[in-house]
Formats: C-alpha cells, sequence, structure tokens
C-alpha cells in the first residue's frame, strides 16, 4: 500500500494519477460580451440580462453558478445526490457567489480561494479525491462577474472610472465540470475519454509586482513556476503537450511568460494559448490586454478545450489557471500581489 | 463668449488630468485629491481668485475650484472668528456643493441603475 502511495507523488510538486479520472461532461454559462467574442458559439447558455433578474450582481453571479451545476448534472445524466463533493469558489468575499449559489443542491462542499486559478486547483483537488477513492464524482464549479469583480477589486460601475490598456476584462460567467472515478466509469460513445492524468500544484510566487491594473504581468511568474516545475518533475518537453494553456495572462502575461521560460531553455511560443485572449477579440471588443477571472479559464476549458480534445485535435494538454491573490485589504495597504498556477494535465484517451 | 471661454478652461483642466491618469500610475482617488490640493494652494497664493473671475465656470466647476472655495471659506472664518474658522471653514463655504451632491445623486439613485460596460 505505501509502495502504491508514493508512486503517485512525481518530483517535487506534482501527481500523477495510477486511475486517471474521468472528465464526464463541462458546462459552460456565459454572459453576453462572451457570447459575442470569438468563442461565444460554444457555450451551452449565453445570458443575455447582466442581472440574470436579480437585485444585484453578486446574486446575478450565483445565479450563473447554480445554471452552471444544473446543466452540468443534465449534460452528465445525473442528479445532484450521485455527486459525492462539490469543490468550488469565486472571487468575491467569503465566496458568497459560490456558497449563495450552490446551496439548494444539497452536495457536500469544500470551498476555495485561489482567485482565477480556481477552476485549475478545484479540478487537483477533484480529482485527487477520485483517484484516492474518497469520492466517486466531484464537481468542480466557479465562476466571477465583470460587475462583482469590479465592485470588490477596482470601482463599482456607477462610479464611472477609466480603465487603463493594461487592464483585463473580468469575464461573466461560470463553468463546472463532473470528474468520476474511472473504475466505475461506463464509456457510451465513440468520443473518446477526456481524463485527468496529473496534476501540479502551485506554489505562491511573489514578485514584488504592485499593480492591480496589471495583472497579466503579476501572474507570468508563477505560471513560468508551475509549466517549468511540471516538465522537470514529469520529466517531458513542451512538446509532450500540444496546448499548454494558461488561464489570463493576456497579451502582456504572454510575452513575459514566453521569455522567462526561454531564459531557461524552454519553448512554449508555438503551442502556448492563453484563454485570456481566446475568449474576447481584442480589437472589436474594446476589451485592452484581454479576458481574466475563474470564469474565462473556466467556460474556456469546458467549451473549448474539451470540445478540441473531443474532437481529437489535441491528445494532451496542460491547463494552467493563474490566479493573483491580492485583497482590496492588502491592494489598499500597498502591499505586493503575491500570485498562484496550478496545473492539470487533461488528455484524451 | 463666456460660454466659449469656460468650454476651453474647463476642457483644458480635464485634459491635462486625463494626460495624468493615461501616463501614469495614479489612482483616480490620488488625482482628484491632486486636483483640490492644487486649487487650495493656488486659491492661497492668489493666483485662483482672478483666474476664476476670468474664465467664469471652466475653473470654478472642476475640482480645482472646489480646492479654491475651501480655502476662501477657510480664510474668511479665520479672519472673522480667528482660530475656530481653520475647522469650520471650509465646510462652510463648500456646504451648498456637498449637499447639492449628495442631494442630487440620491435622487438620481431613484430612477437610474448602474449598468454593465459592454
Amino acid at each position: 500500500m505505501a509502495e502504491e502511495m508514493k508512486s503517485k507523488m512525481m518530483g517535487k510538486q506534482s501527481i500523477l494519477f495510477s486511475n486517471p479520472p474521468v472528465i464526464v461532461a463541462g458546462s459552460s454559462i456565459a454572459g453576453k460580451k462572451e457570447g459575442e467574442g470569438p468563442l461565444g458559439h460554444l457555450f451551452d447558455t449565453i445570458q443575455e440580462d447582466p442581472m440574470v433578474g436579480k437585485e444585484t450582481w453578486e446574486e446575478a453571479e450565483s445565479e450563473i453558478m447554480k445554471e452552471a451545476a444544473t446543466k452540468v448534472l443534465e449534460k452528465a445524466g445525473l442528479k445532484n445526490t450521485d455527486i459525492r463533493y462539490l469543490v468550488g469558489g469565486d472571487l468575491l468575499g467569503q465566496l458568497i457567489a459560490t456558497y449563495f449559489g450552490i446551496a439548494d443542491l444539497n452536495i457536500p462542499t469544500f470551498g476555495l480561494y485561489g482567485a482565477c486559478s480556481t477552476m485549475g486547483e478545484a479540478m487537483a483537488i477533484g480529482s485527487i479525491l477520485v483517484d484516492g477513492g474518497f469520492a466517486d464524482r466531484v464537481m468542480a464549479i466557479t465562476s466571477s462577474h465583470f460587475a462583482s469583480a469590479e465592485k470588490q477589486f477596482r470601482f463599482p460601475l456607477d462610479y464611472g472610472n477609466q480603465r487603463p490598456f493594461s487592464a483585463t476584462w473580468t469575464v461573466t460567467g461560470s463553468g463546472a465540470v463532473i470528474i468520476e472515478d474511472a473504475r466505475i466509469h461506463k464509456k457510451n460513445s465513440n468520443e473518446p475519454t477526456i481524463v485527468i492524468k496529473g496534476v501540479t500544484v502551485g506554489k505562491i510566487v511573489d514578485y514584488g509586482l504592485k499593480d492591480s491594473m496589471n495583472m497579466g504581468a503579476c501572474m507570468a511568474p508563477a505560471a513560468f513556476e508551475t509549466i517549468s516545475t511540471n516538465l522537470e518533475d514529469i520529466n517531458v518537453t513542451p512538446d509532450y503537450y500540444d496546448k499548454i494553456i494558461t488561464g489570463d495572462l493576456g497579451y502582456v502575461g504572454q510575452h513575459i511568460l514566453i521569455d522567462l521560460l526561454k531564459e531557461k531553455n524552454i519553448d512554449i511560443s508555438q503551442n502556448h494559448m492563453d484563454c485570456g485572449i481566446e475568449i474576447f477579440d481584442k480589437d472589436k471588443q474594446d476589451t485592452h490586454a484581454g479576458g481574466s477571472g475563474c470564469g474565462c479559464s473556466a467556460i474556456t476549458f469546458t467549451a473549448y478545450v474539451m470540445k478540441q480534445l473531443k474532437e481529437g485535435q489535441w491528445k494532451r494538454v496542460l491547463f494552467v489557471p493563474t490566479g493573483a491573490l491580492l485583497s482590496q485589504v492588502s491592494f489598499n495597504e500597498g502591499r505586493t500581489v503575491p500570485c498562484i498556477a496550478h496545473a492539470v494535465i487533461v488528455e484524451a484517451i | 463668449m463666456d460660454y466659449l471661454k469656460a468650454f476651453l478652461v474647463g476642457g483644458a483642466i480635464c485634459a491635462v488630468v486625463q494626460i495624468l491618469l493615461d501616463t501614469t500610475k495614479l489612482m483616480p482617488g490620488r488625482v482628484m485629491v491632486i486636483l483640490v490640493v492644487t486649487g487650495a494652494i493656488l486659491g492661497a497664493i492668489g493666483v485662483y481668485e482672478p483666474f476664476a473671475k476670468w474664465a467664469g465656470a471652466g475653473a470654478g466647476v472642476p475640482l480645482t475650484g472646489f480646492g479654491n472655495v475651501l480655502f476662501k471659506g477657510v480664510k474668511e472664518a479665520v479672519d472673522k472668528e480667528g482660530f475656530l474658522g481653520i475647522f469650520k471653514g471650509g465646510f462652510t463655504s463648500s456646504s451648498a456643493g456637498i449637499s447639492a451632491a449628495l442631494i442630487f445623486s440620491y435622487i438620481a439613485s431613484w430612477f437610474f441603475d448602474a449598468k454593465m460596460k459592454s
């Protein structure tokens, strides 16, 4: 037994699963602007009303998350009682979007705060629970909303503040996946099965940057640390992955990430993709540096990346959502922006 | 002519502020404080009052005008009441402006809600 436990740990901070858990379904609920973007036609639901018929932005975000949870259960043909644990979080204080959103589902819950890296963290913990035999099925979920995030981290929309060009645009949307034990998974189509082969858990990386309007530059070093450690830990080169997909570095962060890796003689310029760049058309949509937020990587993964894997376009990807771990308190007190990135190895078999 | 002057002077002050917002890392709150303090200092050295007389609303409406009003209020109150005027003057002279801002934004909030940026 001890032998088996040990064999899952790879290198410094990575895991390769004994029975790679299966992602049975993914859901994506997107806001209006996201729906008008290049990935618009791929999302399950486009929520045209930013308030979703609610009174506040926070309630609206909760409602979007509830829709994502309901949708993923429907797509997987499962009921809420089939899910052992829900692992998820969002950007708001005390995770109010998540806790108010999923309360009615009655699923035992772990709340996470990983800022925009939350989808990666939730998928990592979810697959650890499943491969470890602690759960047969886990739902990993996250959300973000442009208006609630602006209100918490920058300025409320009522204030009418101008946004600098390096500022990213928080995605309104929620994505969820259901992760199932490979031993109980029943394959029921000819499509490839999508599995989580392994994960690399990120460390806090802080290069001393303080600009909350330029998150891409703050987060790039965290992505750099996690990606280079992943390659080292499981002893592969970047071409092992068809795509290395960061969460929300945007144009500014992408440059920095590719340069940092080049200094270590790692070249990902050919197979790097950033969800924040994919989700909006920066020329037509005036989104400046790209998209960000928990929802950005989550819905890009569930709508686009999973589709590419299912259709056989890609065989294996490294999904690396990135998070900036500042709070409104730390920011107002002039502290730096610590960042994190979690890597999830996703494979079509 | 008054309108044109007010438009050009007010616009020029706003353009300077836009340059500050675009080219520096100063947060909007800091820029507003800079404007108020500048107005107060220019008022204290006797520059703002003649400038405001010439430019009218172009100098009175931007936040520099508010800074000038604060200084003017403190000065008048100190002349009249002495030491206590330091604490009272600014509020007395700016009371109409501050109350109007509060009352009109409250009334506006009855009719309008914040909307998503698109």
